[in-house]
């Protein structure tokens, strides 16, 4: 079974017959963040309609923690950057450094999760719910749905970082580092929009 | 390893079914299971025909083994015409149309058709087949889950939506599909652009890839904001916030604990923007199937391939910015009415080039009238009459009155049943050869297209003519509203023929699985056609071509002067 | 003309006639397209037909512009079709909406499952309405601290018209969302909550007619239907009068209650 996916997703390679040039992996990635570009854009779009025709809207400082949002959107582009490290690592087939970048990668990631949490419990504690106002609802679904993407970010990262222990040399591992690189700065870049919109305008 | 007993056709244990990662393999479990999903939602939609010819009398059979909360003495309660209603739209669109024109013939057709050995990732394939399987396995146990199946409707309209019971699981499940469909899309885009046999230019690709290619990209694109609107509609449920519910809402009586300051029409353009563009995917899969058994029934080209190819990219590009015209009489801004109204009528120009182009592909040609054949011809007019019948609709001032009216209900069935799905059923003729190297039986492929298009247009034509007397859809007693009762009647043929028309697929469902073992044998090339799906042998072995394959030109080279066959495959090179 | 049949209702509004006119135009042009392409495509089939000794001819290059010429002539008649007829009647239908002095004002409050027809009475204001005032004796809500409401009428699917006049109906929703389709007018218009959505109407003729839900609004959907009475002014003007003291007698008790 999985000599069938290494021979197809290895064909563009030795694949006579016509194609993009870009490998299987990568256009899969990128159609893939076309989709979720469309979902994040629905979602700020909801934002954007939600807050035209609302009665009130509190400013964000007021009602969220700047300073925390703030840590965490340097701790994200910080985590972009080692992403980018270990992208370089594997590149010259450094197994050591691609593996120290990558656990950093994933470390700041749980470092952003952490604070998200505090944050969160901290709302909670104060009684404010995603049922509050439609404030908390737009604040809550979108940084929930960030996570989530977070989440999915630290299992691929971790599964790559697992992988390299065996598969390092394998001609298709460099590739799906790479995949991985540009869903992380997806993720990175989503949250250097709602780190503004939620907390700031 | 698994595909060293895929290969052995002999020895199929249910795990290399079900878990194969072989396109081929899925492509037939899609077809399958959709074919049985489709019986499914039809199953639904014949007990509704029960109630809606004689609303009020005690359903046959059924009504006995029904729990009397959802039909009290054999009559069903309004709450389950509901919920009948909303499964039947939402089974018909996502578990059946939509599966077996993509996941089905999309995945067995297309690699063979650009001369692919499977598609790019063969592992993403089978979890879209298990993402759709138990989606749809969710959606239809919603019956007897606690709270019973949603009840607001496929297009699930808040504030309803969110007050009604059964609409959880259908978001659960949704979610589901959708995953389902983002995966595949990626999967086709990626196989056709990257696993292309050597020559399969652009230009050579068929119509049928064409038609595949645009409507992953409508999947791709439309459905993420379905996803989105879903979250927000299950956070809506589950969490109490307000994202479709505005400020001091009155439930029979009671007031809404809710924050409110959200807004119901929020979710009709969300919903609309995924699901007018989902008519395209409805529809285009069918178009391709058309074009191929057209092209090879009249043993010419296709005539203006370009002309098909480039509308049906301009249907795909359009078909995100019409979406309002669901919504001329929701209380949407009445000028951004006028821009709907405009871009609608743009979107019918592509889509009359397509079936001009068909119909002239008949001129000159050497027509044979094929099983499958009949099929796609029968697409034409009957697309023509739902086509045509969608201009009144698309016009604002007419769709004041004729909007929620049956009329709707008879323009958009006529576009999907014998439309796509006749189209449809004509490609399981047209490519069961090639799955089993056995064809259908002729005779009684002939007596299921012919019952099968009379019933058709008995079910579906009367609903225009009570759409102009004013019927309101989705009525649980139609004799309700006194504008009805006059055209009471026809609701009775409609049923009649509902019930003639699941007969006539008996034909079908038997000829399907006597001919898989029992057919008569035919060839690899039984329909002496070009495209390259007919270039391997049947049913094609793991890999599915036994020799490499170039291609030397277009996909539809028939009846060219000096030549020894009335057809030029696309691996072989013409000599003049 | 009979009020309901196998065609459409009786027309019974200023604008039903140029929306029948758009039906039946339309429906005279599908018909005409039709049985035109359905000789075409039927000559085609026969003539095309598998014959021995008789191969497929391949079209010649330029053939694809013919094929175009149907394509022109639907684009042409939408054009017409849009600029002539749809855009003009939508404005007048959807976007002229009389001035509100000098037309008669209702407001619908719709709920599952029925229609509250809403009078502003003689001083011809709307009294405020809110959620917490709701109850059996008062289904909408009137605040009755607000002078404005005290002589307001409410009641259930029962529409009063004076004929000849333009009627404002606002039209809004308590719960979920209802569609008031009253066929004889040719007037359709979804009622959604949180928002008050402007219809008007010009009865032209006296009589009783239907009010429908044409949005699917839960069990009793097909259920929630109402009545127009279409009178003349003086009728009109006679029965308001005579709902006057309900009107009285309903604002008593219920601010008492609060």
């Amino acid at each position: 079974m999985s000599s069938a996916t290494a021979v197809s997703e290895h064909t563009p390679v030795h694949h006579s017959g016509e194609s993009t040039g870009v490998t299987n992996a990568k256009l899969g990635i990128w159609l893939f963040l076309a989709s979720e570009i469309m979902l994040f854009s629905t979602l700020f779009t909801t934002y954007i309609v939600l807050r035209l025709g609302a009665a009130s809207w509190p400013r964000g400082w007021d009602v969220l923690n700047v300073p925390l949002g703030m840590i965490n959107t340097f701790v994200l582009i910080t985590s972009s950057v080692t992403m980018v490290m270990a992208y370089a690592k594997a590149h010259e087939k450094n197994l050591k450094g691609f593996q120290t970048y990558m656990s950093l990668t994933i470390f700041l990631a749980f470092v952003f999760l952490i604070n998200k949490g505090i944050e969160y419990s901290a709302h909670f504690r104060h009684n404010e719910f995603p049922s509050t106002s439609i404030f908390h609802a737009v604040y809550f679904t979108l940084t929930g749905l960030h996570g989530l993407h977070v989440i999915g970010g630290i299992i691929v990262n971790s599964t790559l970082l697992y992988l390299s222990k065996t598969d390092f040399d394998h001609p298709l591992f460099l590739g799906r580092v790479e995949g991985a690189g540009l869903y992380w700065h997806f993720v990175d870049i989503v949250w250097i929009f709602l780190f503004p919109a939620l907390y700031l305008l | 390893m698994a595909h060293e007993h895929q290969d052995s056709q002999a020895h199929k244990s249910f795990y290399s079914y079900f878990f194969s990662t072989d396109h081929k393999v899925i492509g037939l479990l899609y077809i399958v299971t959709a074919l049985m999903f489709l019986l499914c939602g039809f199953m639904l939609m014949l007990v509704m025909r029960w109630q809606l010819a004689f609303p009020g009398s005690p359903i046959p059979l059924l009504g006995r083994i029904l729990s009397p909360s959802l039909a009290p003495n054999g009559v069903m309660t309004p709450d389950f015409y509901n919920a009948l209603g909303a499964m039947h739209g939402t089974i018909m669109v996502f578990l059946g149309i939509v599966p077996l024109g993509v996941g089905g013939f999309g995945n067995y057709v297309l690699p063979l058709q650009i001369g692919a050995e499977d598609m790019a990732f063969p592992r993403l394939n089978l979890a879209s087949y298990w993402f759709f399987l138990l989606g749809g396995l969710l959606m239809l146990s919603s019956f007897i889950l606690p709270g019973g199946a949603a009840q607001s409707g496929w297009t699930s309209y808040p504030p309803l939506a969110i007050i009604n019971p059964g609409q959880t699981v259908w978001l659960f499940a949704m979610v589901m599909l959708i995953t389902s469909s983002l995966l595949g899309a990626i999967n086709f885009l990626v196989t056709s652009f990257n696993l292309r046999a050597q020559g399969m230019k652009l230009s050579r690709l068929p119509i049928f890839v064409w038609a595949q290619i645009v409507t992953a990209f409508l999947l791709l694109l439309a459905f993420p904001p379905l996803e989105a609107a879903s979250v927000l509609q299950l956070m809506d449920r589950i969490a109490h916030t307000s994202f479709y519910l505005p400020q001091g809402l009155v439930i029979l009586g009671m007031r809404h604990i809710a924050s409110g300051g959200g807004q119901p029409l929020l979710w009709q353009h969300l919903f609309w923007f995924l699901a007018h563009p989902e008519v395209y995917v409805l529809l285009l899969p069918a178009m391709g199937i058309v074009s191929e058994i057209i092209a090879n029934n009249t043993r010419k080209p296709i005539h203006g391939y370009n002309v098909i190819v480039g509308s049906m990219i301009a249907i795909g590009i359009l078909a995100f910015v019409v979406w309002a015209h669901h919504m001329f009489i929701s209380g949407m801004s009445a000028v951004l009415s006028d821009f709907f109204l405009v871009t609608t009528m743009i979107i019918s120009v592509p889509s009359v080039a397509i079936l001009t182009s068909f119909v002239f592909s008949l001129r000159g040609g050497s027509i044979r009238f094929t099983t499958p054949m009949l099929f796609a011809l029968a697409f034409l007019p009957m697309f023509g009459i739902g086509g045509l019948t969608g201009l009144p609709l698309g016009l604002t001032v007419t769709d004041i009155y004729l909007h929620d009216t049956y009329y709707i209900i008879g323009h958009f069935h006529y576009i999907v049943v014998p439309g796509s799905l006749l189209a449809l059923m004509g490609g399981v003729y047209y490519w069961f050869p090639k799955w089993f190297g056995r064809k259908m039986d002729d005779t009684l492929g002939k007596w299921h297209f012919w019952t099968s298009l009379i019933c058709m247009n008995g079910v579906f034509f009367p609903m225009f003519i009570q759409g102009l007397a004013g019927q309101d859809r989705r009525y649980y007693d139609p004799m309700a509203a006194l504008h009805s009762v006059p055209t009471q009647p026809l609701h009775v043929v409609s049923s009649a023929f509902a019930g003639l028309l699941f007969l006539s697929q008996i034909p079908f469902i038997y000829n399907f699985f006597h001919s898989i073992s029992h057919g008569e044998k035919v060839g690899d090339n039984p329909w002496q056609a070009t495209t390259l799906d007919w270039a391997c042998p049947s049913p094609p072995p793991h890999g599915n071509f036994t020799k490499p394959i170039r291609v030397y030109h277009g996909p539809y080279e028939y009846s060219l002067a000096g030549q020894k066959t009335d057809w030029a495959p696309q691996n072989e090179e013409v000599l003049a | 003309m009979k009020q309901y049949g196998w065609g459409l209702p009786l027309g019974a509004s200023s604008y039903a006639g140029s929306i029948d006119f758009g039906i039946y135009l339309i429906h005279a042009v599908m018909i005409l397209i039709f049985v035109i392409w359905g000789v075409f495509f039927t000559y085609l089939l026969i003539k095309y037909r598998k014959k021995t000794g008789m191969s497929a001819r391949r079209d010649e290059a330029h053939g694809v512009v013919k094929s175009l010429i149907p394509d022109i002539i639907v684009m042409v008649f939408e054009i017409v079709l849009i600029a002539v007829y749809a855009i003009p009647v939508w404005s007048k239908i959807k976007i002229d909406t009389p001035p509100s002095g000098k037309a008669n004002m209702v407001a619908i409050e719709a709920q599952q499952w029925s229609w509250n027809i809403h009078y502003p009475g003689p001083d011809g204001k709307f009294g405020k309405t809110d959620p917490k005032y709701v109850h059996f004796s008062n289904p909408i809500g009137l605040d009755y601290n607000d002078p404005a409401a005290k002589d307001d009428i409410v009641i259930a699917n029962e529409l009063h018209l004076p004929v000849d006049k333009p009627t404002i109906i606002e039209l809004t929703s308590m719960d979920v969302i209802h569609s008031l389709f009253i066929p004889e007018f040719r007037l359709k218009q979804d009622a959604v909550p949180g928002m008050k959505i402007p219809v008007w109407v010009t009865p032209t003729k006296t009589g009783t007619f239907e009010i429908s839900c044409a949005q699917l609004c839960g069990m009793a959907h097909s259920f929630m239907r109402g009545k127009v009475i279409v009178q003349s002014q003086a009728d009109y003007d006679a029965w308001l009068k005579s709902e006057a003291p309900k009107a009285a007698a309903a604002s008593v008790p219920a601010s008492e209650a609060f």
